[in-house]
């Protein structure tokens, strides 16, 4: 028994130049936010850009881009809808406002059934949210998308630097390319992340301070992409964009 | 309608497989669908014929779909889809994304989200006849 899905996934990626899981050792470190400004930002600069939350189970980037009641088109397949400039894709689609209690497995078949039936058109940057850890749907992406980088967000806490040392380490001995990592909600000018992802040697791309305001500026994308945040992000997306 | 999408992914499978394999022409194809899925099978089978390439040219596509069952982890309990019993969004939610099928599916015994699709979600290849 061969599932015929997994088969078209590349296919259907083949038109994407640059895939970015945005990933974390735990959760609330700020992945989603990041993820959906660095999209805005890739956009504002001009590239062709997509955003897909896979965060099936607790999905936020709606929230932050205030969606709206929008829907993918059916044509031969779904087709994202743009918001804000971006090519949207999430499982809020299909689960409204309801929770979606999935288990590991359903993760993996829904991934896969939503990679098989999305038709992304030609976009410079995918950029991923990723649910947090090392679980169903990070194994999944990197051995479903074989061009797929990570892009690692923490907080200068030492128990979520933990969890990124394991998180690079395996993603090293698969060889999945780690673009580096981003160090969220500094408060103190500690270089204790610096140092340590160091000597993990990923790079260590930039250091975003807490930004108090940034909380009122969720589902304003406009907002957003004045507060400090975004300023930070989008330095970072030049890096990236290089 | 992602029937297409998923014709599309069954072309692509087989075609890989028959290069993989050496088959010149393919004769026959089994696919079975999950219930769950919800496949409009006429227009399945329609965007199977307009995407065949030239080794599938005589193939015959049987297609059975699979009735899908439900188990509860936490009561034990069985049952099986009953579209009937399920708003149209709601089915068509689950028709897109067969997983949504824990948001809008309890168990009717306990009323937990927390089951498992034992049958009838996905799609599989079955078996490919061809000639070398």
């Amino acid at each position: 028994m061969v599932d015929p899905r997994v088969n078209i996934i590349n296919e259907r990626l083949a038109a994407v130049r640059n895939i970015i899981a945005v990933s974390s050792g735990k959760g609330g470190v700020g992945k989603s936010l990041t993820a959906s400004t660095l999209a805005l930002a890739l956009a504002k600069k001009g590239y062709k850009t997509g955003l897909f939350d896979l965060d099936f189970t607790s999905p936020s980037t709606h929230v932050i881009l205030g969606i709206g009641n929008v829907k993918p088109k059916e044509e031969k397949g779904i087709i994202p809808p743009q918001v804000h400039g971006i090519a949207y894709m999430s499982i809020i689609y299909y689960s409204g406002e309801h929770a979606a209690p999935l288990r590991g497995a359903d993760v993996s078949n829904a991934l896969i059934e939503l990679l098989a039936i999305t038709r992304w058109s030609e976009l410079d940057f995918l950029i991923i949210d990723m649910p947090p850890g090392i679980s169903d749907a990070t194994l999944d992406i990197i051995r479903l998308i074989k061009q797929v980088k990570f892009l690692i967000i923490t907080t200068p806490s030492q128990l979520a630097f933990e969890t990124v040392r394991k998180l690079v380490k395996l993603l090293k001995d698969l060889k999945v390319q780690v673009l580096g990592v981003i160090e969220n909600m500094k408060m103190s000018d500690s270089s204790f992340v610096k140092q340590e992802t160091k000597k993990l040697g990923v790079p260590h791309l930039g250091e975003i301070y807490f930004d108090s305001k940034i909380e009122d500026a969720i589902g304003n994308v406009n907002e957003l992409m004045l507060s400090s945040f975004a300023g930070k992000i989008d330095e970072i997306a030049s890096k990236i964009a290089v | 309608m992602h029937e297409w999408a998923l014709a599309e992914s069954v072309i692509s499978t087989v075609s890989q497989i028959a290069k993989k394999e050496g088959l010149k022409e393919i004769s026959e194809v089994k696919i079975v669908v999950g219930e769950l899925q919800q496949v409009e099978l006429d227009i399945f089978e329609f965007a199977l014929s307009q995407l065949r390439t030239p080794e599938l040219e005589k193939t015959k596509f049987s297609i059975k779909v699979s009735k899908a069952q439900f188990q509860c982890r936490v009561c034990g309990n069985k049952w099986s889809f009953e579209k009937g019993n399920l708003s149209e969004d709601d089915a068509e939610a689950i028709h897109f994304l067969p997983e949504v099928a824990h948001t809008y599916i309890r168990c009717p015994k306990c009323g937990s989200p927390d089951f498992d699709v034992t049958k009838g979600r996905g799609i599989w290849l079955e078996s490919i006849k061809g000639v070398k």
